[in-house]
C-alpha cells in the first residue's frame, strides 16, 4: 500500500518532471489486406488500420485522464509495406498514402511501417520499393518508413547501404523547402526490432500477433531531478537510484500497456523502457549526463555515463514489467534534446563521439542534421559504421540524418514539434565512395554463428 | 473504484468542507485523509471509494477540477492503481 508521500512523488513526477507515457503504439498485421491490385489492397489496408484503431485515441485519453498521467502521443505500427506490395512494389505509394489518410482520420501523427527488410539481400520487388520511398515521403505528413539493412546473424548488405544513402538525398531534395523533413521520418536500421513503439522506426513484425500494444515510456526529467539531489553520491549509488526511478516509470507504462490492451481488445505486446527526450527543457537526456558529473555532453566520459545510465535504466524496467522489449535503452536524438542541441551548438558534441556513444545506448546517430551537400556516399558510409557497431555488438543501430538541402555547418534546421531543430553538424570531408561502390555484403561475424 | 483525490495550492479556510461537500453529494466515500506541506505549498490527500457512486469517473474528475478552480487550488483525481503500480513491488 502507497502513501501520501509517494502520492505526492507522483503528482510532481507528472507536473514538474514530466513525467508522461510517450507512445501507446497499436502494432496491426497487414497481410490479410493483400489483394490481386494495388488499390484494392490500398483499400483493404486503410479499412483494416480504421477499423483495428478505431478506438485507440478516445480509450487512450480515457486512461491519461483515470491515472492523471498524459499520453502524449498513439500511433500505429503496420507489417511492413514491402511486403504487402510485393506483386505490384511500382504502386506502393498508393498503400502509403492510403496509411497516411488512415492516420490523418484516426488522429493519431505517425504511422510506422512503410518499411523493407534487405538485411540479407534485397529481392527485385525490395529494390523497386527502396526507389519510392522518398516520393512516398514528400507526399505524406504521417507515414514513416524504414529500411533494415544488416544483422549480426546476416551480416550488412552494402548494395542496400549504398541504395539508402541515395534514398536519404533524394528524400531530403524532395522535401527541400521543409528543410530536408522527410529524412526525419526515415531511419536506416541494423538489428531493427519487430516490437518497437518509437517512431521513425516502428513497424508490426511477421512474428507478430494480429494485433498488438507496445507502450514506450519516457522520463528523463524524473531521473534528473532525482540525481539532482544526489550529488554526493557515488557511481553504484547513482545506478541505483536511476534503477528504483526507471523501476517506477516502467510500472505505470505496464499498467497504462496492459489496461490499454484490455480495453482495446489486442494482445499486450511489451513495455519498451527507453529514456525518451523532447526539446522541452527539463526533459532531456543529456541533462541527465550532465547531472552525473560532465560540464557539458560529449565531453571526455559521455559514454561512460551514458553506458552507465542505459544499463541502469533496462535493470529497473526489466523488474518492473513482464514483458519488455522495442529499443530499451537511452535515446540520443540531436534535435530533440535541448541539452544535445546546445552542445551541438556550441561545437561541444561531435559525430564522431554520438557514434561512440551509439556503442553503448538503445538506437544510433539520430536526428542528426548534416549538410545539404554531404555526398550519397558518404551517407552510406555513416551507415555503414553503425550498422557495424549494431552487428558486431548484438544491438539495434539506427540512423536518421538529414542531409539539410541547401544548408551548410553554421546554419540550423527547424522541423517543430517532437521533432526540435539542429545545428547543422559537420560530417568528415574525406571520400568513401569506392569502399561503399564495391557492394556486396560485410559477412556476419564470427560470433553469430550460434546454433 | 478506488482512487485519490490530491489538492495542492496556497492553504485557505474551508478547503476540507468544499471538497468533502462535493465528494458526498456525488456519493463517493472518504475514507483516509492526510494533510501535508509540498514545498511551500498545502496538500491534502484523501483516499476515497467511488464505487457507490453513480457519476462516470471522468465527470466526477471534471467537477473536481472545476472545484479547485473556482477556490483557487489545483484538485486531481486519479485512479489508486497508478499509485499502487509505481510504489509497490
Amino acid at each position: 500500500m502507497f502513501g501520501s508521500s509517494q502520492v505526492l512523488e507522483t503528482v510532481e513526477m507528472v507536473e514538474k518532471e514530466h513525467l508522461d507515457i510517450r507512445t501507446v503504439t497499436m502494432g496491426i498485421s497487414l497481410l490479410s489486406c493483400v489483394r490481386g491490385d494495388a488499390a484494392g489492397t490500398a483499400e483493404a489496408v486503410y479499412d483494416r488500420v480504421m477499423r483495428k484503431a478505431a478506438r485507440l485515441v478516445p480509450v487512450t485519453e480515457q486512461l491519461s485522464r483515470e491515472y492523471g498521467i498524459p499520453i502524449v502521443n498513439k500511433r500505429v505500427s503496420v507489417t511492413p509495406v514491402s511486403l504487402v506490395t510485393a506483386a505490384f512494389p511500382e504502386e506502393s505509394a498508393l498503400v502509403g498514402r492510403a496509411l497516411d489518410r488512415a492516420a490523418k482520420e484516426l488522429g493519431i501523427d505517425f504511422l510506422g511501417g512503410y518499411s523493407a527488410l534487405v538485411h540479407k539481400g534485397t529481392a527485385d520487388y525490395e529494390e523497386i520499393f527502396l526507389g519510392t520511398i522518398p516520393e512516398v515521403l514528400a507526399s505524406t505528413e504521417r507515414l514513416c518508413a524504414s529500411v533494415n539493412v544488416g544483422s549480426s546473424r546476416s551480416g550488412i548488405n552494402i548494395d542496400a547501404v549504398r541504395r539508402m544513402g541515395e534514398v536519404v538525398k533524394e528524400t531530403a531534395a524532395r522535401t527541400a523547402a521543409q528543410d530536408g523533413l522527410g529524412c526525419a521520418k526515415l531511419v536506416v536500421f541494423c538489428n531493427a526490432v519487430e516490437d518497437n513503439p518509437f517512431m521513425a522506426g516502428a513497424f508490426h513484425g511477421v512474428g507478430e500477433a494480429d494485433t498488438v500494444i507496445n507502450v514506450g515510456v519516457s522520463g528523463p526529467g524524473v531521473v534528473s531531478h532525482v540525481l539532482s539531489f544526489a550529488q554526493d553520491a557515488d557511481l553504484t549509488e547513482a545506478a541505483e537510484l536511476i534503477k528504483r526511478t526507471a523501476f517506477k516509470i516502467t510500472r505505470a507504462g505496464q499498467l497504462v500497456a496492459r489496461e490499454a490492451s484490455k480495453r482495446l481488445g489486442a494482445r499486450f505486446g511489451i513495455v519498451d523502457l527507453s529514456l525518451a527526450p523532447t526539446p522541452a527543457r527539463g526533459d532531456s537526456v543529456a541533462r541527465i549526463l550532465e547531472e552525473l558529473g560532465l560540464e557539458v555532453v560529449g565531453c571526455h566520459g559521455t559514454t561512460a555515463a551514458l553506458a552507465m545510465l542505459n544499463d541502469a535504466v533496462k535493470k529497473g524496467g526489466v523488474m518492473a514489467s513482464s514483458r519488455v522489449g522495442g529499443l530499451s535503452g537511452a535515446f540520443i536524438p540531436v534535435s530533440e534534446d535541448i541539452g544535445m542541441i546546445e552542445a551541438a551548438e556550441a561545437g561541444k558534441i561531435t559525430i564522431e563521439k554520438l557514434e561512440a556513444m551509439t556503442c553503448v545506448c538503445s538506437v544510433g546517430l539520430d536526428m542528426i542534421a548534416i549538410p545539404g551537400d554531404t555526398p550519397a556516399s558518404t551517407i552510406s558510409a555513416i551507415i555503414a559504421d553503425e550498422a557495424a557497431i549494431g552487428m558486431v555488438n548484438n544491438k539495434t543501430t539506427a540512423v536518421r540524418v538529414i542531409p539539410a538541402p541547401g544548408k551548410g555547418v553554421g546554419d540550423k534546421v527547424t522541423f517543430g514539434g517532437l521533432l526540435g531543430e539542429a545545428p547543422v553538424m559537420p560530417v568528415h570531408p574525406g571520400d568513401a565512395s569506392k569502399f561503399i561502390g564495391r557492394g556486396g555484403s560485410i559477412p556476419a561475424p564470427i560470433h553469430s554463428f550460434k546454433n | 473504484m478506488r482512487a485519490v483525490v490530491t489538492v495542492t495550492g496556497t492553504d485557505r479556510r474551508g478547503v476540507i468542507a468544499k471538497v468533502s461537500g462535493f465528494l458526498f453529494e456525488k456519493n463517493v466515500n472518504i475514507e483516509d485523509v492526510s494533510q501535508t506541506i509540498l514545498g511551500e505549498q498545502f496538500a491534502m490527500i484523501m483516499m476515497v471509494d467511488g464505487s457507490e457512486s453513480e457519476v462516470e469517473f471522468s465527470a466526477l474528475a471534471d467537477g473536481l477540477e472545476q472545484l479547485g478552480k473556482q477556490i483557487g487550488m489545483t484538485i486531481r483525481l486519479q485512479h489508486a492503481d497508478i499509485f499502487d503500480a509505481m510504489h509497490t513491488v
